[in-house]
């Protein structure tokens, strides 16, 4: 393994594994919220076990989250110090501010696990609320930070020099919005449909079925909506990469000619020696439709970009397809469980209704991880899109494969970890948290 | 607004190794206390700790943050140069941090799985200060060579040397002190307060042969040291400072002083940075054949620089204030309902 591919491979291990330790992180907060509230309410003790059972989850995510994000500030320059000498200046706003949210939602968390018994009961909830707000907001600061990579602005770039330094145009850049809308729906969806899947194999097996059902309601609510929601802040995502990166939109959908009536290829194989897909399924026109309103405007495809410059066709299309479809699968199992709730309650504690959602568990991780890819992976091979080749970025330093081999040993380890201690949380539910006794 | 960054840069430094420091001496205490006693360190510092834990380490976050936006030609240098010794810190960070918050949550206490969570956060609680050390020292020991050409040069020889080795162990040695003298206050008898007085008393030898230590290697490394504490007004200054603050440290301690000598012994500390650090200043790493990396020099542009230290300025508003508050509402650490 050369020391480029390391490097890539090692940070997009970091990343893969952070995105869902902070997805939990900064959407569980939100539910716990809820749940603490409805507490506060109704004074029924199950939403205060919910309430705490939650926290528990939110601490150990939080705890994995951030010495990944601290790892993750010290990688960027161990992995890629020659584009933190020019980026970081640049890019370095929504990283300050992202800083300071981070750091208000630990202390918030201290007053929050802390507080039970100790303050007024409505300034220990908002304690709650600060928690899920900075750490969202930790999220969308952190991804205007990547969507500068993918549409850089607030310098100019002149004879390899970076001049009229602009932090707060580069902060507002042109895909911060689409891009942190997307990302901040996918992880309430994701992490709706996980915790509400994982509440739906214990009411499916009845266990603590009233504090199940509790858990699962307010976590679906979330779940189902977002996933709705989300090909809306898709479609805005795609017009965004259609005109800031056309290499990128046509590698995801594998569209090798430029042609008026664009088809929209779905699923397939893409073939980049002789640029065709094999087995898709084309619907001519409704690429451009889709990117530009109507069925008739040229799209530009992958021919009209010099090969050098383009992203790898077949990842970047596989996970297209594998995000969107399993999205609209979500979507599909939302409006089913909207359906239910406002017409057919009966549904709700059918055993095929339920497995609905524990088969829904990974799904929306699964797409987050595959939308991931598409975003990074279509950016190459640039690391700061038409300014710099990630190539270029990368440290002098040899022998980044071991480093890589020790990270992906950590992750795995502390993955497993994760999922062995909410293991014994979710095993532990009937003793702790069992009203009757 | 360069100088409100720069103050920023330092201050974060300082509250990290102070407040981060005592944080990493309570795992180097539980690493050297006798079996029978570890679950009472334990439980002690559970209590003393717990709340405001995760906010101690943000202070690294920050003053990282503040290097890579306000300094990057620093912020990168460090990382090529001093890649190794940062890789073994993250991983003291990451192994730490996971392991103290899976023994609070792992719902079921069982005896395997807690020993391993204990013995994994007491040797990272070691090696990540030993760690920070040797990065420290290495910014500063003029063994960074910005023209080397082979891998050892560039990279090994970078760190591992006998001076950047002793001021890890120093470092290691002070964190271990902070702690004691922080959690004697924690003790919730006379028993403990008896053994964290004797360990803090046991960590200040040690951190004092350290120090010996530090001056020998210096000798051997050809820095001189000596020139730099007591080579200016200032730095003398404040090793004496230093000096009559432990002085007082342990009179206050002999009265059964709880509040005052954590004071001391963070002014002690405080002080001691500052000598080392004013005689530097305005370089941040001192490299081979006097090429300098400096914070008035090796800064972003001015538009960069503004807006951080607008951002840490707005920031510094919510947080001071909320962290404050933390402190003060878990001073009282007896009596929080515990659901674990």
């Amino acid at each position: 393994m050369n020391d480029f591919l390391a490097a890539r491979s090692q940070m997009a291990l970091s990343l893969g594994f952070h995105i869902i330790y902070s997805c939990i992180g900064m959407v569980m907060p939100v539910f716990m919220a809820i749940s603490h509230y409805k507490y506060i309410k109704t004074q029924n003790p199950v939403y205060k076990n919910v309430t705490q059972a939650w926290s528990k989850g939110v601490a150990i995510f939080f705890a994995t989250g951030a010495v990944s994000g601290t790892m993750l500030s010290f990688e960027l320059g161990l992995l890629w110090p020659k584009f933190m000498e020019h980026a970081g200046p640049i890019f370095g706003m929504p990283f300050s501010l992202e800083g300071v949210a981070f750091f208000i939602e630990a202390i918030a968390l201290g007053f929050f696990l802390y507080g039970w018994n100790r303050f007024n009961k409505w300034f220990h909830w908002a304690t709650g609320i600060v928690v899920g707000v900075s750490g969202i907001l930790s999220g969308i600061l952190v991804v205007s930070a990547n969507s500068w990579m993918n549409s850089p602005s607030g310098f100019d770039f002149v004879n390899g020099q970076y001049i009229n330094i602009n932090p707060i145009k580069a902060m507002f850049n042109g895909a911060w919005f689409s891009e942190s809308l997307h990302m901040t729906i996918a992880a309430f969806s994701a992490t709706g449909f996980a915790v509400a899947g994982i509440h739906a194999l214990m009411i499916y097996r009845k266990q603590n079925i009233e504090f199940h059902s509790k858990a699962f309601r307010i976590a679906i609510a979330f779940g189902a909506i977002a996933a709705i929601l989300q090909p809306l802040s898709g479609d805005i995502s795609a017009k965004h990469a259609a005109k800031r990166q056309p290499a990128k939109l046509a590698a995801m959908e594998a569209y090798f000619h430029t042609q008026e009536y664009a088809p929209l290829v779905i699923g397939g194989v893409p073939d980049t020696v002789a640029k065709k897909v094999n087995y898709g399924i084309e619907v001519p026109g409704l690429l451009s439709f889709l990117v530009h309103d109507n069925f008739k405007q040229e799209v530009k495809g992958l021919d009209q970009i010099p090969a050098q410059d383009q992203p790898n066709v077949p990842v970047t299309h596989y996970a297209f397809q594998i995000m969107v479809g399993f999205g609209l699968m979500m979507m599909a199992v939302g409006i089913l469980y909207l359906i239910a709730v406002w017409k057919k309650r009966g549904w709700l504690s059918k055993g095929w209704f339920l497995k609905l959602f524990i088969y829904s568990t990974p799904l929306g991780f699964i797409a987050l991880e595959a939308g991931w890819t598409v975003t990074e992976v279509g950016r190459q091979p640039w690391i700061i899109q038409d300014v710099m080749r990630t190539a270029d970025a990368v440290t002098p330093m040899p022998g980044i494969q071991y480093s890589f081999y020790l990270f992906s040993f950590i992750y795995f380890t502390l993955s497993l970890a994760v999922i062995f201690l909410l293991q014994r949380q979710i095993k532990m539910v009937p003793e702790i948290y069992d009203v009757k006794k | 607004m360069l100088t409100v960054v720069i103050i920023f840069l330092f201050f974060a430094i300082l509250l990290y190794f102070l407040l981060g420091g005592a944080d990493f001496g309570a795992g180097i205490i539980e690493l050297f206390t006798s079996d029978s006693n570890k679950s009472r360190t334990r439980a002690t510092m559970y209590q003393a700790i717990g709340p405001i834990w995760e906010a101690n380490h943000m202070w690294l976050i920050i003053a990282v943050v503040i290097l890579f936006v306000g300094f990057p030609d620093i912020y990168s240098t460090m990382c090529t140069y001093l890649h190794i010794p940062l890789l073994a810190m993250l991983m003291g960070i990451i192994a730490r941090g996971t392991a103290f918050a899976f023994r609070n949550y792992d719902a079921i206490k069982g005896e395997r799985t807690q020993a391993l969570y204990n013995s994994i956060f007491v040797y990272s609680s070691f090696l990540t200060p030993l760690f920070l050390g040797i990065i420290a020292g290495s910014a500063l020991s003029r063994h960074i060579d910005f023209s080397a050409k082979d891998f050892m040069t560039a990279y090994i020889y970078s760190w591992l040397n006998w001076f950047s080795i002793t001021v890890g162990l120093f470092t290691v040695a002070l964190c271990g002190f902070l702690a004691a003298i922080y959690l004697i206050g924690e003790a919730s008898d006379e028993y403990d307060v008896k053994r964290f007085v004797k360990k803090a008393k046991v960590l200040n030898a040690v951190a004092f042969f350290c120090g010996g230590l530090v001056f020998l290697a210096a000798e051997t490394n050809n820095i001189r040291l000596a020139h730099w504490i007591f080579g200016n007004p200032v730095s003398l200054t404040a090793v004496i400072a230093a000096s009559i603050s432990l002085v007082l440290l342990w009179i206050s301690i002999a009265r059964g002083g709880k509040q005052l000598p954590r004071i001391f012994a963070a002014f002690q500390v405080s002080m001691i940075l500052l000598s080392v650090g004013y005689t530097h200043y305005p370089n941040f790493i001192m490299g081979k054949n006097d090429k300098n990396l400096s914070v008035l020099a090796n800064h972003a542009t001015a538009e960069t620089i503004d807006s951080l230290g607008v951002a840490l300025l707005i920031g510094s508003l919510f947080i001071l204030p909320a962290l404050f508050y933390l402190f003060y509402s878990f001073r009282e650490k007896h009596g929080y309902e515990d659901f674990h």
